[in-house]
């Protein structure tokens, strides 16, 4: 871009191909033009399949009750707020990528931040379904909105942290939806003028608002851009926070601490990188993005998950000295029971798979070794899950009276329900990568020459 | 009424940057520029105006700030006050959250709104394109064709010599 006036030599070139900007066009974008191919067909048919299981076990949950679950009078949250809490964190890496690295003028994200957003708007979606269905009668989910009804006026508790949630998780969903679509416009345009299918262009000039390019329109789209990513970005700070909240103004031992908020959004960070980098190894392979996706993007991405991972090691030893530094009986019983209590191999997953496992991205050997980052990103995405249900249900499972005490296991129900989520997250995002631009064509030819003077130094991929 | 327009197609936008230099320079009029991607620099040789939207965020951040927290002191102290907890009626603490997503809601809902108001962007609505691949990766520069001093067969030599790899006439 010509208003960059420096460029450092040690940097290198964001796309590691010489291309044209019309070739550019062409390798991300003529994917849609063709027909599925048999890679994307056999995915996307498993996925599916995956799916209607899930609306099977969801039809089935809601009609009979949810005393299909494993729920008890003392563990009354586990797989559900566990996976509800895993999707949320899962859904902030897209709109991290989007808006903190904008702001930080970090130009590696345009090839990614839109399989990211995507990714981040599917994971909300997931999020969703699990507090709905706990709800027990999730045709009336409509009464967590303020609306004047026949109730005799008779309002939600604004005081509730369940309600913020309600308002922090829709307002999430709501702004990364919208900046998603305003990041894709100039794209659809571009499809649009491209295609020759006449179906196609009908469809695409009727999404992408009459987009020509003119030059008032882009610096108009720029300032927006920037102020979506101004409002975005303690907004994904903001939701992990308010997610925290649900645990952290209770009064239960373990819950009841003041550094859930940073731990939850540095784990939802961590979580968030460790789906992007599976989604997008998976991704780059699928549909040709070597060249745009490259391995300096994927070292890039494992530097955040060590970073981020150490911050959720770092919060898990507060935690524990916390526990016995506040002299409190209850907080020091709870943390001891989790460590070496009858949930102590869930609490030592977690500890290993994001504590322990991902110091190895320490070498650069292991980042840019794409097998190696592929499991580390499962292990991470396994390990997070873990965490989520080790502050859940070891919180839980020992009340304060130890005639309550009791164990908690997942019925065949709950687990179908979680995996059925996945179903609809890799359909949704199947169907993204099949019909929409996966890759911002117009971001990455704006950085397409950066660092290309310095090209000697382009690495082979 | 179709208006004629002269446009410098341009396959690099160092080119286009360089060309609408000079003919900034030349004191030519130029209609607009189209491109595949914003071009830095354009702004300040076009004298484009910063773009006000920021105004319109900061108005509806307020709005939305104090229509959110005005709704939840009505609704949790006035219109129907419960008791929960022993907690204050009037306890903007526990509002703090809900006002802040609804200040981000408005602010980022309203302006994409006046985004799209202000650029005349709708759904379906036809898109005006003077190049076929002006969305892909040609850079085109727009003149209207008018006033006595416009010379069409100099002013295209010397797009030509700026660079631009065709010339072409567009009736729109």
């Amino acid at each position: 871009m010509s208003g960059d006036n420096h460029i450092a030599k040690i940097r290198t070139p964001l796309v590691t191909k010489d291309r044209k900007y019309r070739q550019i066009s062409d390798d991300i974008l003529n994917s849609l033009e063709k027909g599925p191919g048999i890679k994307w067909t056999i995915c996307f048919s498993i996925s599916f399949l995956v799916l209607l299981m899930g609306i099977g076990v969801i039809a089935y949950q809601i009609s009979t009750g949810i005393g299909v679950w494993g729920l008890n009078k003392t563990v009354g949250w586990s797989w559900d707020i566990t996976n509800f809490v895993f999707w949320v964190g899962i859904g902030h890496a897209g709109t991290l990528i989007s808006a903190i690295l904008l702001l930080f003028r970090q130009k590696w994200r345009t090839s990614i931040n839109r399989a990211a957003e995507a990714m981040t708007i599917i994971a909300v979606c997931c999020a969703g379904i699990f507090p709905i269905i706990h709800m027990g009668r999730p045709w009336l989910a409509f009464w967590m909105f303020p609306y004047p009804n026949t109730r005799g006026d008779l309002w939600l508790n604004f005081r509730s942290p369940l309600l913020w949630d309600v308002f922090a998780i829709s307002t999430y969903l709501t702004v990364s939806a919208v900046f998603w679509y305003i990041g894709l416009i100039p794209d659809l345009a571009t499809v649009r003028d491209r295609t020759d299918s006449p179906l196609r262009k009908k469809i695409f000039a009727l999404l992408s608002f009459g987009w020509t390019g003119s030059h008032r329109t882009w610096h108009r789209y720029e300032i927006l851009c920037l102020i979506l990513a101004g409002l975005a970005a303690p907004l994904v700070v903001s939701v992990h926070t308010i997610v925290s909240m649900d645990f952290a103004t209770s009064v239960i031992p373990g819950w009841h601490t003041t550094i859930f908020p940073p731990y939850f959004v540095a784990g939802a960070v961590f979580s968030g990188f460790a789906m992007v980098l599976t989604l997008l190894l998976i991704t780059r392979k699928v549909m040709n993005f070597e060249h745009y996706i490259t391995k300096g993007h994927i070292d890039a991405m494992c530097k955040v998950l060590l970073v981020t991972g150490m911050m959720v090691g770092l919060a898990y030893s507060t935690e524990f000295f916390m526990a016995w530094y506040s002299g409190n009986e209850y907080e020091k019983f709870t943390f001891m029971n989790r460590a070496m209590g009858p949930y102590a191999w869930a609490y030592w997953t977690m500890v290993s798979c994001n504590v322990i496992f991902p110091q190895v991205l320490w070498f650069k050997a292991v980042r840019s070794n794409l097998v190696l980052v592929f499991i580390m990103s499962i292990v991470v995405n396994i390990g997070m899950w873990f965490e989520r249900f080790v502050i859940i249900t070891t919180s839980l499972h020992r009340d304060y009276l130890p005639s309550s005490w009791a164990m908690y296991s997942p019925t065949w129900v709950e687990v179908c329900t979680f995996i059925g989520t996945f179903g609809l997250f890799f359909t949704l995002f199947f169907l993204f990568v099949r019909f929409l631009p996966a890759i911002a064509v117009g971001e990455v030819k704006s950085v397409y020459k950066f660092a290309r003077k310095n090209k000697d130094q382009v690495e082979n991929v | 009424m179709k208006k004629r327009y002269m446009l410098g197609v341009f396959d690099d936008e160092e080119e286009l940057v360089h060309a609408t230099e000079e003919l900034v320079s030349a004191k030519i009029e130029i209609f607009d520029i189209y491109t595949p991607f914003p071009v830095h620099g354009l702004d300040d040789l076009l004298n484009i105006k910063r773009s006000r939207l920021p105004i319109i965020t900061f108005i509806a951040g307020v709005i939305g700030l104090v229509v959110s927290i005005g709704f939840q002191v009505w609704t949790s102290a006035f219109s129907w006050p419960i008791n929960v907890g022993g907690k204050p009626m009037f306890s903007i603490p526990a509002f703090v959250p809900v006002s802040f997503e609804v200040t981000v809601l408005f602010g980022a809902l309203i302006t994409v709104g006046f985004f799209f108001l202000r650029s005349c962007l709708y759904p379906s609505k036809v898109a005006v394109l003077f190049h076929p691949r002006q969305t892909d990766d040609k850079f085109i520069l727009a003149l209207e064709c008018s006033g006595a001093k416009f010379d069409e067969e100099k002013l295209g030599e010397k797009l030509r010599v700026l660079g631009a790899s065709e010339v072409d006439i567009s009736y729109k």
